[in-house]
């Protein structure tokens, strides 16, 4: 160990210290003020002359004559099977009240790229049991999902639910009869008490907290530790994933956070901002978040995330959602309107995508009709959303019949398909149904986008209608 | 860069001077400018990005994490090059043309670093045919025999570019490495059948030439409306979930070239995954052999080192290059030139350049430019003709094709196919604006169409295209007022153009029988739509009401041609039911 107490400038979260001795780059330090208290930090970048260190738990109370040790490391997880069912606060430390942990193994949270010949495409089904997600966004294991909401919208709660109803339908499982361990591992990162509170109260009560680790950084904790949580986060998720063989769900939430404490950072060492002052490297930072879920062929388990980002200004175009899109593969998108109009989950699906959905559905996954079903759902409620937008200027009366369907069709999309509360676990067979039922206000000819055979097996010939019409 | 195995650090040359992310500065250095380095006690591949007196600046391709002042650096006096030579085909590679197959051998799932592999086998034998006798007068870029490379292809052993050339001395002929002379020349030079090239450097040719063959890519709408030439440029522009990367792999898995390159730069992992395990089990088009006999394979994906992926586009083209000069088409996808565009942003930051345009380094439009300038089409040095089409995806932030990078890259391509978030959110797929994008190569490339498919391919384009501007128009009267208070032959028109839409622009990529579409069928298609447009109107002059028109039993029809399996027959029936049916209407 090599220790200084050479301090020559103190900015933000910045300390630069002037070094004899190298120091390697990305190396752990300790600094000690000089009332006793230890905080620690990373270098950041590393000369001959001197250090720039980035201090996780702010830079008060250092002064010049602080002294700094650096550990000859990097930054290190320490992991074992035993993190289960514990809570660490956003550096790694337990604050549970719990016994030490005693890792199996200390890993670099840095983490290496997974090499894409090793990777196995997910296509293992995750029913979630949220329509708008199984039925036309449908969840992968090993996929990156994010949540794209804003301040005031229920994303919590949605990852609650998925939390919650997350299960692997038998006859998709490749394990077979094995019952594959499932866990999560949730990173806050700058979140409020009482949203941690939230979840960690729905943690316990549903007794998902024996399978889960948690790691906290609260709204007033150090910003800088933000940028570790996650990777500690996802390095304690491979770990039990590909070496513990369970099958891993990651929600970070609020990936804003993270973005604003980067921004923190490049802000204090005087770097050349980009877009909106977020650093240039943003998007191969995201990424080296983003990219650690997936398969590897040959290992048992695997790590799906669902990040969770809060969109400033409702603006996808934002940065932080712009880039996180660019990353991960797909989106979910909560919607302002759907929540006011008190939909659970308001979930927009128009622009809402899964990327891997397409190989994850369809039969012996799902069932036979969901591709086009969902195509389907998606052209209806778009054209429906559209007329939405005449029917304001025009009225009703000046739609012909076809319009009018397709508005009708809309509404009770939403009302129906979407809207179902944040308790109702739907099977895909359910959502489906729910589906057809409405697909079937259609004549057939209209369904240009489901197989002729499938519509001849599913469509609701609508007899209540005719019942109906001779009752008037 | 296969140098990698004999590297002893202790002849260092240079000693580490700072650290910073994948920006290295090292001083007594003594290298030349994209001089390939090594550095560190671990080694690792690295390219000299600038000198400045006595202290060299190193873009890192590797993580350098606990790299630390002090460590030393050694130089190989290389600039960054690629190994060509059979093998290449079938081969998935990172930024620096390593073998990711091999690396997952030596480091396992993860990717280490410091590791190094030659870009192609350097033990694996084959089978060499010569085309050359002893006597023969040779210059540079002969060809001087054959190997069957993979099913698909025989690859070209050719004399290197920098061969001054002369007389043949000897010839082997059997199984031979890629090490191993195979034809001496009394210059004293020896072919083997690999060659090393810098990546920066374009391969000399003899002289660029108009394009007038289309790639055909088995898309409607590009073949239809956007042609691309082969030897052309084009670029999908598009906001995240638009649908760019299932536009490029339907071209690389259709497009009627011989050989594909695919660049993933800065995308996916699992995307990358996805053409790994699709590629060997897809039948190629033209030939019927397994898709990756044909394809190059280079991924760096968006969480691999950020200074491979600058690298990575060169990577590619100087592969796509070799096959050019052995007179094949070529077909280069990159997937996307954003994430290069910002791979140079972080690097020019980190090395405090004087900042451009949000932040892209200055000389951004000329990196783009001086790439897609070596697509083109080819007279070789040995008098063959070889292309390379260049399709570059653009990711522009927030959608806004405004920014520098898709503003760079349209001054220089000639064909746009302009990927539109409201199309994507409809799942209309392709979601290329059809009112946005132009094709420069339209004019160049009809008579090809005309002399290969039909006569009318021109006339019915533009019939296509008419009735689809003035739909665009019609659309925005109907947000006004609604669809009723049209007259009647505009209200026909939006119902043919729905169709146009609906049954002929829109093509599924994950459909059997639709997702490759010959111009054939894209050309029958279109007729059969013309023939519900002009029986339509014959119909509406003779007095009946559009509903009776529209509401006719066979037009539904049209949104299956694309998914029938008998297209010929099915479409063929369809007029004919649609002639019959409207003729029954007056």
């Amino acid at each position: 160990m090599k220790e200084f107490k050479t301090i020559t400038e103190i900015s933000g979260p910045l300390v630069f210290v002037e070094t004899e001795e190298p120091i390697g780059y990305d190396e752990m330090v300790e600094i000690e003020t000089p009332n006793g208290d230890v905080r620690r930090g990373q270098v950041l970048e590393s000369t001959s002359d001197f250090v720039a260190v980035q201090v996780f738990e702010g830079t008060s109370g250092i002064d010049r004559q602080s002294s700094v040790r650096f550990l000859g490391e990097t930054l290190k997880m320490p992991v074992t099977e035993d993190l289960l069912g514990r809570v660490l606060d956003g550096s790694g430390r337990p604050i549970d009240g719990g016994p030490e942990i005693v890792p199996d193994e200390r890993r670099d949270i840095v983490g290496a790229a997974i090499n894409p010949t090793a990777r196995e495409y997910p296509e293992e089904f995750i029913q979630t049991g949220v329509s708008s997600i199984d039925g036309m966004n449908t969840l992968v294991r090993g996929q990156k999902l994010p949540i794209f909401s804003a301040s005031g919208l229920p994303h919590n709660d949605l990852a609650l639910q998925v939390a919650r109803q997350a299960t692997v339908p038998e006859d998709v499982a490749e394990d077979g009869e094995g019952e594959s361990e499932f866990a999560v591992v949730f990173g806050a990162m700058g979140i409020t008490a009482e949203e941690a509170n939230e979840f960690m109260d729905d943690f316990e009560r549903t007794g998902a907290l024996e399978r889960s680790v948690v790691f906290t950084n609260l709204a007033d904790d150090p910003a800088v530790e933000r940028t570790v949580t996650p990777r500690m986060a996802l390095t304690t998720a491979e770990y039990l994933a590909f070496d513990k063989g369970y099958h891993v769900l990651v929600i970070l939430t609020d990936m804003t956070n993270y973005c604003e404490a980067l921004r923190e950072i490049g802000a204090a060492r005087e770097e050349v901002p980009g877009r909106r002052g977020y650093p240039g490297y943003m998007y191969t930072d995201l990424a080296t978040i983003y990219e650690r879920a997936g398969r590897i062929e040959g290992r048992e388990g695997s790590v799906t995330q669902i990040p969770i980002l809060t969109m400033p200004g409702d603006d996808d175009t934002h940065p932080i959602p712009d880039l996180t899109g660019y990353i991960t593969e797909g989106q979910i998108m909560m919607d302002r309107d759907l929540n006011s109009q008190g939909y659970q989950p308001p979930v927009n699906v128009l622009p809402s995508l899964s990327r891997l959905m397409d190989d994850g559905i369809g039969e012996g996954l799902t069932r036979s009709d969901h591709a086009g079903v969902s195509d389907q759902l998606y052209a209806a409620y778009a054209e429906g959303e559209d007329l939405r937008d005449l029917v304001n200027i025009v009225g009703r009366e000046a739609l012909d019949e076809r319009d009018n369907r397709y508005l009708d069709f809309a509404e009770r999309f939403e009302k129906e398909f979407v809207d179902q509360g944040f308790h109702t676990d739907r099977s895909i067979e359910d959502t489906l149904d729910v589906a057809w039922d409405l697909l079937s206000m259609f004549p057939k000819s209209e369904l240009n986008r489901v197989d002729e055979e499938e519509i001849e097996k599913y469509y609701e010939e609508d007899e209540s209608e005719t019942v109906e019409a001779t009752a008037d | 860069m296969s140098q990698a195995q004999d590297i002893d650090i202790d002849d260092a040359d240079g000693v580490i001077e700072s650290v910073s992310g994948p920006v290295v500065v090292a001083t007594d250095l003594g290298a030349r400018m994209n001089d390939v380095v090594y550095v560190g006690d671990e080694g690792l591949m690295g390219e000299v990005i600038e000198i400045e007196g006595n202290l060299t600046t190193i873009q890192v391709y590797e993580e350098t994490s606990a790299v630390s002042p002090g460590e030393p650096v050694l130089n190989t006096g290389e600039p960054l090059s690629v190994d060509l030579g059979p093998g290449m085909l079938d081969t998935i590679y990172d930024g620096v043309q390593r073998p990711l197959d091999v690396l997952e051998e030596q480091m396992g799932a993860f990717l280490d670093r410091g590791v190094d592999a030659p870009g192609i086998d350097l033990e694996k034998e084959w089978e060499f045919t010569p085309e050359v006798a002893v006597g023969d007068e040779l210059e540079a870029g002969d060809v001087v025999g054959t190997v069957p490379e993979t099913e698909s292809i025989d690859h070209k052993v050719m004399v290197p570019p920098d061969f001054a050339g002369g007389e043949v001395e000897s010839v082997e002929e059997g199984s031979f490495t890629v090490t191993e002379a195979v034809v001496t020349l009394d210059s004293g030079e020896e072919i083997t059948m690999r060659q090393e090239w810098p990546v920066r450097k374009s391969r000399p040719t003899v002289d660029k030439q108009t394009p007038t063959t289309p790639l055909v890519s088995g898309q409607r709408i590009l073949d239809g409306l956007f042609p691309l030439a082969k030897g052309g440029t084009a670029a999908i522009p598009g906001p995240f979930g638009s649908g760019k990367t299932v536009t490029q792999q339907s071209l690389a898995k259709f497009a009627d070239a011989d050989i594909v390159v695919y660049i993933g730069c800065g995308e996916r992992g699992n995307e990358m995954t996805e053409v790994i395990e699709d590629f060997p089990e897809l039948p190629d088009p033209q030939t019927g052999n397994p898709l990756m006999s044909r394809t190059c394979l280079i991924a760096n994906t968006s969480n691999m080192p950020v200074a491979a992926r600058e690298s990575c586009v060169y990577t590619g083209i100087t592969i796509a290059e070799h096959y050019r000069d052995m007179g094949y088409d070529v077909a280069l996808m990159a997937d996307s030139t954003s994430r290069w565009a910002e791979a140079m942003r972080e690097i020019s930051s980190r090395l405090e350049e004087m900042p451009g345009e949000e932040g892209y380094p200055a000389y951004l439009a000329a990196r783009l430019s001086g790439f897609y300038e070596r697509a083109g089409y080819f007279e070789n040095m040995n008098g063959t003709e070889g292309s390379i089409s260049v399709i570059g995806a653009v990711s522009p932030p927030g959608g806004d094709f405004s920014e520098p990078v898709t503003q760079n890259t349209l001054r220089i391509v000639k064909t746009f196919w302009a990927l539109d978030a409201d199309l994507a959110e409809r799942r209309h797929f392709p979601a290329i604006n059809w009112n946005e994008s132009y094709s420069l190569y339209r004019e160049q490339l009809d008579p090809w169409f005309v002399d290969n498919i039909d006569d009318d391919w021109a006339d019915t384009r533009q019939w296509a295209v008419d009735t689809l501007d003035e739909e665009g128009e019609l659309q925005e009267i109907v947000q006004l007022v609604g669809k009723d208070a049209l007259p009647e032959d505009q209200q026909l028109t939006l119902e043919v153009a729905r169709y146009l839409r609906e049954a002929w622009l829109q093509q599924n990529a994950f459909h059997d029988e639709d997702r490759y579409c010959p111009p054939e069928k894209t050309f029958l298609m279109l007729t059969a739509i013309k023939t519900f447009n002009d029986e339509g109107f014959e119909a509406l002059d003779a007095g009946v009401p559009v509903p009776e028109i529209t509401s006719v039993e066979a037009a539904p029809k049209l949104n299956r041609m694309g998914t029938a399996s008998d297209y010929e027959e099915y479409i063929a029936d369809l007029k004919e039911e649609l002639t019959a049916q409207l003729r029954d209407l007056y």
